[in-house]
């Protein structure tokens, strides 16, 4: 069975993205990407020398994939849309991650910037890829601006917390026809898989793996358990109680008359 | 509020009283817990903390794993004018001290910006002394927009300039601004800095906020330590981190830690910090501020630098000199000592050896300004 994941008219394999920020050393990205068998790589257009793009870590990243720039540093949407744009410049292609960030401490997304990034960054042809704060009515106005998908957190970024913002991701599963990304807060395989058993439509992590004792062993239970959730997903869980139900009833002996 | 009125606040707080009073299970208590208050920090300096220095190291060695990874973010200093109109009793580039001053030319900050970025360093800290009428600022937004040829992202640590002096380095594709308050304490600051521009304590205090008005991207505030008691400027230097972050929570903001090593000779250390110390210092920097940048300088030696590296440090200077011009030609006298004077190469080959990435090239000016 095909079971593609679609972004943008675009056929996606893999329902893992991955990033390539705070390794120990730069040479470790690709073994990570072949053990996660991702296929779009996000990277910050601000580790990427501008003046000397040969030098960077571009260099690690192997042939075929899609490269997601993301607009990380940007304060704003004025900011993100002109980053956004040196991307496209710098020859990393139309597809953007929007990162608009005004608090450092706890790297929240600004809904509000995001939106108006998106509409800008749309209407310049860019594929784009939000990253925001769980919220129906942004995620509406987003799709309406015509992301690509949404991409909400589930926990802050690099906190590996897990889907603390479970309730809201739901309800976004169920309502928001184009693509959700849990995008942050994944620490573990198992709330990647919890994601994706929600009918999430993939993952987006990179902490959880670069800060692992052994990165590339942490790719490949990440994949796994990336595959394990959507099987699940697609072959629809049975229903939860909170009573046990005996698999031979009490009402058994009536027959129908 | 303005800080100054803010640390206005905290002189009735008796700091001492309320070290003494922390006991092992206070320490304990702030160990175990996500959110650390503005008063955990200084309990973290008591000395009852320091019977748990190891699990405080392990504590801020894996926040700092999770919040930065196994990155160190480097930069190259460069001094273009040591002049100076201050008195500053430590400083070797005081207007007391009968040293050759020296000021660069365009041509000279064009060669030394050659010669750093020829290491394929990206990062530069542009230093002067405190003189508006030589390192006039015209003359430090001159030396930006000649740097900006050479590097992609430029910092200034300079006298502090009003609203509008910031206003205009920011255009002119300045991103970081570092400023020390030197001592917070404001008695002992008067003591050291007696006569010259520096005298005024408040306008150099509130600079960091004149500076994220004018939407510097990035800021890098510290206390000198060894001028007065440890403990009382990290209060008032946490206490300043978090005025900032509270205030202009968008600014990328980072904290240095540097124990000076005066060469003058005449002046003693008041109150110099111990390594143990230090270490408490900067492992409660980090469990208080997870996401704030440290800064350790090259006054540090090799060995201690390679040794603090997991404990919360993000950033460091490497290829260093603190001679006007010290980077392609002669030296003249340097504002103080180095004990760490290993090239940016060298610099590489021992973090990536220690499981660090080295990074030198992590922001472009161009990705804010129009150039």
């Amino acid at each position: 069975m095909n079971d593609d994941l679609i972004i943008a008219g675009k056929p996606i394999r893999s329902r893992l993205i991955t990033g390539s920020g705070k390794y120990r050393d730069d040479r470790i990205i690709k073994e990570v990407l072949e053990a996660a068998e991702c296929d779009i790589i996000t990277i910050a257009l601000r580790r990427i020398d501008l003046d000397r793009p040969d030098d960077s870590i571009l260099n690690h990243i192997p042939e075929g994939k899609i490269l997601l720039p993301n607009t990380s540093g940007a304060r704003n949407a004025d900011e993100a849309v002109r980053i956004a744009r040196l991307a496209r410049a710098a020859g990393c292609g139309d597809w953007i991650k929007i990162e608009v960030i005004n608090d450092q401490k706890y790297l929240l997304p600004d809904n509000q910037e995001t939106l108006k990034a998106t509409e800008e960054l749309v209407k310049d042809g860019f594929v784009v890829l939000p990253y925001m704060s769980p919220e129906l009515a942004t995620a509406r106005r987003l799709v309406d601006a015509g992301a690509a998908a949404v991409m909400p957190f589930g926990a802050p970024i690099g906190t590996n917390k897990g889907l603390r913002t479970l309730d809201l991701i739901e309800i976004l599963v169920e309502e928001i026809s184009i693509p959700v990304i849990v995008d942050a807060g994944i620490g573990r395989p198992s709330h990647a898989a919890q994601a994706m058993e929600l009918g999430v439509d993939a993952i987006l992590l990179n902490t959880a793996i670069a800060s692992s004792k052994d990165p590339v062993a942490m790719a490949q239970a990440f994949k796994m358990a990336i595959r394990a959730g959507r099987y699940a997903y697609l072959a629809g869980p049975g229903a939860q109680s909170h009573n046990a139900r005996p698999s031979s009833p009490m009402t058994g002996f009536l027959r129908d008359e | 509020m303005e800080f100054y009125r803010k640390l206005q606040e905290f002189k009735s707080f008796n700091l001492q009283s309320y070290l003494d009073s922390i006991a092992p299970h206070h320490i304990e208590a702030i160990l175990a817990k996500d959110n650390v208050t503005e008063l955990d920090f200084p309990a973290l300096l008591s000395d009852a903390a320091l019977e748990y220095l190891e699990p405080m190291a392990q504590r801020a060695a894996t926040i700092t794993r999770k919040q930065f990874g196994n990155v160190i973010f480097l930069f190259t200093p460069l001094y273009i004018s040591n002049y100076c109109e201050n008195t500053c009793r430590y400083c070797s580039f005081a207007c007391t001290h009968n040293i050759e001053r020296r000021h660069l030319s365009p041509r000279e900050i064009r060669e030394e910006a050659q010669k750093i970025g020829d290491t394929g360093m990206r990062h530069i800290l542009l230093l002067t002394g405190e003189s508006s009428k030589k390192a006039t600022l015209e003359y430090i937004t001159d030396a930006v927009a000649l740097c900006r040829d050479y590097f992609s992202s430029i910092g200034i640590e300079i006298y502090p300039l009003t609203e509008e002096g910031y206003g205009r380095c920011v255009a002119e594709g300045v991103d970081s601004l570092t400023i020390y308050q030197e001592v917070y304490d404001e008695t002992i600051y008067h003591e050291l800095h007696r006569g010259g521009p520096k005298d005024n304590y408040r306008f150099r205090l509130e600079a960091p906020d004149r500076a994220c008005r004018q939407n510097v991207h990035s800021l890098t505030i510290g206390a000198l330590l060894g001028l007065h008691d440890f403990r009382k400027e990290a209060f008032a230097l946490a206490l300043h981190l978090r005025h900032i972050q509270n205030t202009w929570p968008a600014t990328e903001v980072s904290v240095s830690l540097p124990r000076i090593r005066p060469l003058v000779q005449d002046f003693a250390l008041p109150d110099p910090v111990s390594d143990k110390r230090f270490v408490q210092l900067l492992t409660a920097f980090r469990i208080a501020f997870p996401s704030v940048g440290i800064t350790i300088s090259t006054r540090e030696s090799k060995e201690f630098r390679n040794n603090i590296l997991p404990l919360g440090v993000t950033r460091m200077s490497a290829g260093v000199s603190t001679a006007v011009g010290g980077h392609s030609q002669a030296p003249s006298t340097t504002q103080f000592e180095i004990a760490d004077s290993r090239s940016l190469e060298e610099m590489k080959r021992d973090l990536l050896r220690a499981g660090f990435q080295p990074v030198t090239y992590d922001w472009n000016s161009r990705l804010l300004i129009n150039s």
